[in-house]
């Protein structure tokens, strides 16, 4: 029994030392650093329809809806071409995997999807090719600006798929039933806040964790805050700034009376809090509509879309709150092809068709400025024209914003950092400031010259 | 055996004692046939476990930079860790849900596995089996089960409050948090640690309960004089699992998280913490570092634990 229960305990002794490390290893099947050498990319438009002609294969990674209709359509288009379509189910997925991909220097695809914020990150890791080669220049004019210039520094870097300018769902049998008013500022939103509360405290205005940073950001944006500026290797955050302040300010009244409720977004609590109203209120991207009709049915009928409420009652203004464009990587094979297939996917007429038929909100002027488009009435939010409203705010949005270089990171740890706050029901401007000092510590770490 | 070890055998023949080549038999160095045996283990051996630990290690001595590319930092980010407060809070994190939760745990099995064993449970083998299958649920599953049944709205707990008229319970808050997790893993693995100690108990000739009984010993004189000395094996062995499994608590929190993330951080274990850094913030280096930092720490407790349980056994 002795001598073979010893036996036991040494192999077990020795796992655990070695399972510890066997976490790490297999993140990471590249050498460190380095980023792959792509085959530079040449050739112009010329380029990319001989390649298209030529055809071949290529690979795409994407978590859109319709990615799988849109690569029908383009294969019967271009027949000689053949895309293997990968569903990467969502933003930070997709980014994982595509981060892996390129720190092994294999195993990346040709095109892929990559939200706004994180776009900085992967061209600042030369991960991207710069698509002006390929006369990308001239499609400027077909894209909203706000998300051109998401793609555009110092090169172009995609083609944006969609947008999501902000805008305030909110539960109009709710509201009806408590006798609300939609509110126009921010004080109307938290008294409104409050007589809901004391109408019903199961009832609350919106939900916010403290842990979305997506949101926070927006809201920052939206407030007239630009805490992030970057200019080649120099950042500078100032999560303190005029409005950056204004918005804690303000959300902080929320979160200590209790106004909001801490339900964790996009969970199942979440769903039902929406279905149900009790989650009375949104203010959330222009892309929410389709996630509404297939997540929350319970509610059809009963939610409207209005302007999101401002600071001073003035201009309407808003934010963007997520979108993404399409990118070619460092990785692809066939660059000419691949950036043939973006330029069709996110500016040929019949892909953005199919886009909209499933739901999304398109970044291109001429979409989002069609009768039809803005016309349409959507069943579920009882018949309005929401596109009208989404439309406005899609042309309100605040100029000037930037995201730092290592978003994706930075994102996800905005909840270590205000997500307490939230709890303690304290001050959320405590809660940037200690954002801030971990953003500044990381990119320190990483290399960048930080200021504050 | 002969073939080979003959021309050894007659080099140092200068010896020439008969004898002595039973023993230079034993001690050719030059026989790999052995060898030839464990060589597919250790293959795999070498793949599976050396070379990652090995790669961990090169790369735990090296800096990635999002600018300025790689370099060789020596022991800086051993240094980092010793003084990180994000990993010295997982570690401290983990340490006291090992040193609570375990105990609670093992204490569980062991009642289990001795009432099992006692032959005085009516339907011991269906106890045997429903407290094993929680093990065999896939932990995920489990995890995210036990996150509805918490779920202080449509869960179980929302129900028990209703009931009570009051929020009496509440997993999710900065309280409770880790005990909630604690149920989870107790209740994932009671089943697990009590087949062990209730396969140590079977092995127990049944002579001696015979002699105990003659011997006048009621159930808690033969539990404490038989049973518990007969298991204490096992009870290292199990609690040498526990605390690999405490140092390693990643699944639990990791998943809990997505339902309360403002009560988990991204640093709430330190496994978590390797992960994070490593999958979100592209910190492989010091992933690889806070990895074998952890891995070195659960070596020398497991080592010490084992030892102990050692001495035990020769007293």
């Amino acid at each position: 029994m002795t001598a073979r229960t010893l036996t036991r305990v040494a192999a077990a002794t020795a796992a655990a030392t070695l399972l510890g490390a066997g976490l790490v290893a297999c993140s990471d099947g590249g050498s460190p650093g380095g980023s792959p050498d792509g085959s530079g990319p040449g050739g112009g438009a010329d380029a990319i329809e001989a390649a298209l002609e030529a055809g071949g294969s290529i690979t795409y990674w994407t978590w859109t809806p319709s990615a799988e209709a849109q690569v029908a359509a383009f294969e019967e288009a271009y027949p000689n071409v053949d895309v293997t379509l990968v569903d990467t189910g969502g933003a930070n997925d997709n980014n994982i995997k595509l981060q892996n991909a390129i720190s092994a220097g294999s195993g990346a695809p040709d095109v892929v999807q990559l939200e706004y914020q994180a776009l900085p990150q992967f061209m600042i890791a030369d991960s991207l090719v710069d698509l002006t080669d390929y006369g990308f220049g001239d499609l400027e004019p077909l894209y909203t600006p706000s998300t051109w210039a998401s793609v555009s520094q110092d090169g172009i870097w995609g083609l944006p798929q969609d947008s999501g300018p902000m805008a305030l769902f909110y539960n109009k049998r709710v509201f009806d039933e408590f006798g609300l008013e939609v509110p126009t500022t921010w004080d109307e939103y938290i008294d409104a806040g409050r007589a809901l509360q004391a109408a019903d405290p199961e009832y609350y205005i919106t939900n916010d964790s403290g842990t979305d940073a997506g949101f926070g950001t927006a809201m920052i944006w939206q407030a007239g805050g630009r805490p992030f500026a970057v200019d080649g290797e120099n950042v500078t955050i100032d999560l303190e700034d005029e409005g950056a302040q204004r918005w804690a300010d303000s959300w902080s009244t929320l979160v200590q009376e209790d106004l909001v409720s801490q339900i964790a977004g996009w969970s199942d609590e979440w769903f039902a809090g929406l279905a149900s109203g009790k989650i009375a209120t949104l203010p959330i991207g222009a892309w929410m509509p389709g996630v509404f009709e297939s997540g929350t049915q319970a509610g059809a009928g009963d939610w409207r879309v209005a302007p999101m409420p401002t600071y001073d009652g003035g201009e309407p203004v808003t934010a963007e709150n997520g979108g993404s464009a399409q990118v070619v990587t460092q990785q692809s094979d066939n660059p000419a092809l691949a950036a043939g297939f973006l330029q069709w996917l996110n500016s040929s007429d019949e892909s953005i068709q199919v886009f909209l038929d499933k739901g999304g909100f398109p970044a291109t002027v001429k979409e989002l400025n069609s009768e039809e488009f803005l016309s349409h009435q959507s069943d579920f939010f009882g018949g309005q024209e929401i596109n009208r409203v989404l439309v406005d705010a899609a042309n309100s949005v605040g100029t000037g914003w930037q995201y730092l270089p290592w978003q994706a990171y930075a994102n996800s740890v905005y909840a270590d950092a205000v997500g307490p706050v939230y709890l303690d029901q304290g001050d959320i401007n405590d809660g940037l400031v200690a954002w801030q000092e971990q953003n500044v510590t990381y990119g320190t770490q990483q290399g960048f010259t930080v200021g504050e | 055996m002969t073939t080979s070890t003959a021309p050894l055998a007659g080099a140092r023949q200068g010896r020439g004692i008969a004898a002595s080549t039973v023993q230079e038999r034993r001690r050719s160095p030059r026989d790999w046939r052995g060898w030839i045996f464990v060589g597919p283990f250790m293959a795999v051996f070498a793949l599976t476990f050396l070379a990652p630990v090995l790669y961990s290690l090169f790369l735990s001595v090296f800096q990635t930079k999002l600018i300025g590319g790689t370099q060789f930092v020596g022991l800086d980010n051993y240094v980092q860790a010793f003084t990180d407060p994000k990993f010295l809070e997982g570690a401290g994190r983990v340490t006291l849900f090992l040193a609570v939760q375990v105990p609670v745990m093992l204490t569980l099995a062991l009642a289990a596995a001795l009432a099992i064993d006692s032959r005085r449970l009516a339907g011991a083998s269906f106890f045997r089996i429903g407290l094993f299958l929680p093990y065999a649920v896939p932990g995920v599953v489990a995890v995210l089960m036990w996150g509805f049944i918490y779920s202080p709205r449509m869960g179980l707990t929302g129900n028990i409050n209703d009931l009570l008229g009051a929020d009496v319970l509440a997993p999710f808050s900065p309280p409770w948090i880790l005990v909630a997790i604690g149920n989870i893993v107790t209740w994932e693995f009671v089943g697990y640690n009590m087949l062990i100690f209730y396969a140590a108990l079977r092995t127990i000739p049944e002579e001696l309960y015979e002699a105990a009984a003659l011997d006048g010993a009621g159930q808690f004189r033969t539990v404490r004089s038989i049973k518990l000395p007969a298991l204490r094996g096992a009870i290292t062995i199990a609690t040498i699992f526990s605390i690999i499994g405490s140092f390693q608590l990643f699944n639990e929190p990791n998943i809990l998280r997505s339902l309360a993330p403002s009560l988990i951080s991204t640093y709430y274990t330190p496994n978590m913490y390797a992960y994070n850094l490593s999958f979100l913030g592209q910190q492989v280096n010091y992933a690889a570092t806070i990895a074998i930092v952890m891995g070195v720490a659960t070596a020398v407790i497991a080592y010490v634990v084992q030892l102990r349980g050692m001495r035990r056994e020769q007293r």
